[in-house]
């Protein structure tokens, strides 16, 4: 004789329980792993900061409001929520450059960015990939390649920055190319050309120079 | 006097994982997670210890929970534990690990849909006693681990001429970057499928002979 079905009521109850236990389980190991996590975001993102700007000591997190550039006021140590750059100061305080994060679409996906921007000059001066899913061995060269990196220490913004073949860079706003990552460095080229057009009237040097007043998001010198 | 039988039933548990029903060699299960992330030792690794802790925590928790769990709703009840080990693991690697973490990406929530975990759920854990839950869902795991470390190994050596990272060749060594492209991944796993089968098959005709 087969057993009685049970009824629809136990059923639900015991899904609903399951449903409840999971829920507070993944809450509780969402808020202990949840401060670790950011540091880790913050610890990568502060680490390439200081990297696309060579020479700078310490940093303020400035956000974009109506426009304008303004110091984070969030805790330190975190990545701001809104669209953010990051001031970089040598030891004197004087401005080094703004770190910009940017992104757009890679021969396989969206390749992340940072670079370092000198409003000054109207210079990028350095540039580091965050995230990307470029063909290992090929496009991931974007990466690795010493003498693609070369090609952000002084990248003049003007009149565009333009991607050519590897070996006929003539200009500073030109970038050689790697052999077998074409796509991809075409595809940093052109991230990097688009975001600089976009930030460069918001980023002077004025500006960031509310910034260092505020010394809102100012963190630890290193 | 039973614990003998016992013990020896769940010691061929635990070995039957390893060789004789090898989930990736032999079953043929789990193939997405043993093509996508296997590029290099490390992620084969991590990846493979990922999923050693969600089927061992599941197998454990449907195994205690196999005579109240109602048997209309048993597969949903499953995935909701399956999943919750899924994005425990999820979390803490991103926490404690941010750079495996980022490589396997969305392989690791995936881990969800492993036919493997399920599969042993239903066919094994559901059916039989903590103790034998444990050693197979320990069995399974270690060779599913295994499988994808060898995997891992032969690309990362072949397709980027080192292991563990470490350089394995001087400079001359040109990469078969096939290898570790998604191609490699089938190449690969084709050919240990049928060193297996074919090892298998010797020891087979060996001990009946």
């Amino acid at each position: 004789m087969a057993a009685r079905e049970p009824g629809s009521l136990r059923l639900m109850a015991t899904l609903g329980f399951a449903g409840l236990v999971s829920g507070i389980v993944l809450v509780g190991v969402y808020l202990l792993t949840q401060p670790r996590i950011l540091r880790n975001q913050w610890e990568a993102l502060n680490a390439a900061i200081y990297r696309v700007l060579p020479g700078t000591t310490s940093v303020t997190t400035l956000v974009v409001r109506e426009g304008t550039l303004s110091p984070y006021e969030g805790a330190t140590g975190t990545v701001p929520t809104e669209q953010a750059v990051f001031a970089g100061y040598d030891e004197a305080g004087v401005l080094v450059g703004f770190a910009v994060p940017a992104d757009g679409p890679g021969f396989m996906d969206t390749i992340k960015l940072l670079y370092g921007f000198d409003p000054g000059r109207r210079v990028i001066v350095g540039m580091q990939v965050l995230d990307s899913r470029e063909t290992p061995g090929l496009g991931d060269k974007i990466i690795t390649d010493e003498r693609f990196q070369q090609n952000f220490r002084a990248l003049a913004i003007d009149p565009s920055i333009v991607a050519v073949k590897r070996g006929e860079k003539a200009h500073p706003n030109e970038v050689d190319c790697i052999t077998g990552a074409t796509i991809s460095s075409e595809a940093v080229v052109g991230i990097l050309d688009r975001s600089a057009r976009e930030w460069a009237p918001v980023l002077q040097p004025a500006g960031a120079a509310r910034g260092e007043e505020g010394h809102g998001g100012r963190t630890a010198a290193r | 006097m039973a614990a003998e039988p016992q013990r020896a039933k769940a010691l061929d548990e635990l070995v039957k994982g390893l060789w004789r029903e090898n989930p990736v060699f032999i079953a043929v299960l789990g193939l997405c997670p043993a093509l996508a992330v296997t590029n290099s030792l490390t992620n084969g690794l991590v990846m493979g210890l990922a999923t050693t802790f969600v089927l061992v925590g599941s197998s454990l928790l449907v195994s205690l929970l196999r005579k109240v769990i109602p048997r209309p709703v048993r597969i949903s009840v499953y995935i909701i534990i399956i999943a919750t080990f899924v994005t425990t693991v999820d979390f803490v690697l991103a926490a404690l690990m941010p750079v495996a973490h980022k490589q396997l990406g969305a392989f690791i929530s995936l881990i969800v849909v492993n036919c493997l975990i399920l599969g042993r759920q239903e066919a094994f854990s559901s059916r039989n006693s903590v103790g034998l839950a444990l050693a197979d869902a320990l069995g399974m795991s270690g060779g599913f681990t295994l499988a994808l470390a060898l995997i891992g190994a032969v690309r990362e050596v072949l397709g980027n001429g080192s292991l563990l990272g470490y350089p394995l060749f001087g400079e001359g060594f040109e990469p078969w970057v096939i290898m570790i492209l998604p191609p490699g991944g089938f190449l690969t796993v084709g050919v240990l499928l049928v060193l297996f089968a074919w090892g298998k098959a010797r020891l087979e005709r060996r001990w009946t002979s």
